[in-house]
């Protein structure tokens, strides 16, 4: 059986009563979720189903109000164990400003290494490794303020590489960014997990970016609904529709032309309608 | 456009200045500015200007960058000028008239102070155009990081700064994007007396402020996802090292003040 790198069980998260006396909102209930060494998981879900939250549960950023979430063995039950399991997994959120704290690319990309207390020559060799990972290695002097948002993105991706983490969580990290960015991010997040096999869990509600993942799973309402490979989850048209999610437009263009497969990347549609066309041809 | 804002007045450049340790440029312009305040007759005074025109020539700083800095004082240098000129008495009268008068005293003293002010804008300006706001962050950083013996907080100190330089831009950019908002909405920013523009301000400053928490509240989480738990444990990718270089300057600052208390000695005090 593969190892587990993130283990939630029966997780309830509850944002507390404000001084007003507004009650707690409930935002992740009862989850139950593995998360696999070497996984690209891909966490969908429309605004308000408790995605991000329970992502911020994964790396003990937020402490369950009730289950537990175990980190490669390690129980997050305290502040030392959370500083522990960040150690092993690392997060990228979606304004990337907002998580920039140097003024210059490489000290950002340094920081998380620096306060893991590594080696200066080592750490100068992880923050080139990390911009080279992520294609930034040119841009390395720059003030971040000066790059796009993809760009910016990335750097924060190199941020956490730098830190060498196991795993990577990244909550909604193309949400911000135009086409150009969101493209240049996930094919980065790709080869994060296909070349560098670091787990990634993608929490997104862009359809496109869910199928490049080897598994899906869809959150509504604060708990899980569906869980499966893409292919499993977006042949079930009705049912995204229920819950205010969409499949991807590949595959809508395919079942309104009648195919029988259900087909996710546009190449893969390409590859389908240059066969029939050609047959047809024929 | 806000992406064309740089920190600060850096001038990029490769000059001996610029490669100096930032720990040793901080001292030594202090030292030096000391000096300037050292110097009290023409000879010394001359010789600090003298250094300071080198180390303009060596930073490879144009001269018009630095007559961009000596702009500011212009006023105050004006007034020094004036009120010396006239309050300073002693020595040969130049001219006389009612109840004003201008004396040598008032004239060496006038034109020592102006000096004086010149001298002392170039020197501290040359250390803000080679070194970047980070770099002079950290060389504070270092330097005061004894005073933790004393329980002083230098890294959370140094991080707040950091920071805040890392946001000046990120906040310029949201100011602009406010006003754009409001003003689409109707907002009147331009027109009316002072108090009617300062009320106009309020639009702009309370989303601002409102914002400006969310992004530290959401700073909080990254910093802490990274594994930020202050200064303790924490070490440096860029380390700070001494070179043959910054021991030349070091000498060569040591003979420029060796040579003021020569020269102070030798010839009659100014001021």
């Amino acid at each position: 059986m593969r190892e587990k790198l993130i283990e939630l069980k029966n997780v309830t998260y509850t944002y507390e009563a404000d001084e007003e006396g507004a009650p707690g909102y409930t935002a992740v209930r009862d989850v139950s979720l593995d998360i696999y060494k070497g996984e690209f998981v891909a966490v969908l879900g429309h605004n308000g189903s408790g995605k991000s939250t329970m992502a911020k549960t994964m790396n003990a950023i937020f402490e369950p109000t009730q289950g537990t979430v175990t980190v490669n063995g390690i129980v997050a039950d305290s502040e030392e164990k959370g500083n522990e399991i960040r150690r092993i997994v690392g997060m990228v959120f979606q304004n990337p400003d907002n998580q920039i704290v140097a003024t210059v690319v490489e000290d950002d990309v340094a920081f998380g290494p620096e306060n893991l207390g590594v080696e200066p020559s080592e750490i100068r060799r992880r923050v080139d490794d990390a911009l080279k990972t992520v294609g930034m290695y040119e841009l390395r002097e720059r003030e971040p303020h000066k790059l796009s948002g993809g760009q910016k993105q990335r750097v924060a991706i190199a941020g956490v590489l730098a830190m060498q983490t196991q795993g990577i969580i990244l909550d909604e990290p193309t949400a911000m960014l135009d086409p150009t960015g969101r493209e240049e991010v996930l094919k980065t997040i790709i080869r994060l997990n296909k070349e560098m096999g670091i787990t990634v869990v993608l929490i997104t509600h862009f359809m496109d970016e869910a199928v490049h993942a080897d598994r899906v799973v869809v959150m509504d309402g604060g708990t899980v609904i569906a869980e499966g490979t893409p292919q499993e989850i977006f042949s079930q048209e009705e049912f995204l529709k229920a819950h205010s999610l969409d499949i991807p437009q590949t595959a809508q263009l395919c079942r309104r032309l009648g195919f029988e497969e259900c087909i996710l990347t546009p190449d893969e549609c390409v590859e389908k309608l240059t066969s029939v066309l050609g047959g047809a041809a024929q | 456009m806000v992406r064309d804002i740089t920190f600060g007045q850096y001038y990029a450049g490769k000059s001996l200045l610029h490669r100096m340790d930032p720990r040793m440029k901080l001292i030594l312009t202090f030292g030096m500015i000391v000096a300037i305040f050292i110097c009290h007759n023409f000879y010394s005074l001359a010789l600090m200007a003298l250094f300071a025109a080198a180390a303009v020539v060596f930073s490879g700083v144009p001269a018009k960058m630095i007559l961009k800095s000596i702009k500011p004082v212009m006023v105050i240098l004006a007034f020094t000028a004036i009120l010396n000129i006239f309050y300073t008495k002693g020595g040969e009268t130049y001219f006389e008239w009612w109840k004003i008068s201008v004396t040598e005293k008032g004239v060496n003293t006038a034109l020592f102070t102006v000096i004086r002010i010149i001298v002392l804008v170039v020197i501290s300006s040359l250390l803000t155009y080679t070194t970047t706001p980070t770099m002079l962050t950290d060389a504070i950083e270092r330097l005061l990081s004894p005073l933790k013996i004393f329980h002083v907080k230098v890294h959370t100190l140094a991080m707040m700064m950091t920071l805040a330089l890392r946001f000046i831009p990120t906040l310029i950019e949201e100011i602009e994007r406010i006003m754009n908002a409001q003003k689409a909405r109707g907002a009147d920013l331009e027109s009316g007396g002072l108090i009617h523009r300062a009320k106009a301000l309020v639009p702009i400053f309370i989303p601002l402020m409102v914002s400006s928490f969310r992004r530290a509240y959401e700073l909080a989480f990254a910093m802490t996802c990274r594994c930020y738990t202050g200064g303790n444990g924490r070490t440096r990718m860029k380390q700070m090292k001494l070179h043959a270089r910054d021991f030349i300057t070091l000498f060569v600052c040591l003979a420029v003040v060796a040579g003021i208390i020569v020269l102070n000695h030798f010839f009659t005090r100014i001021i």
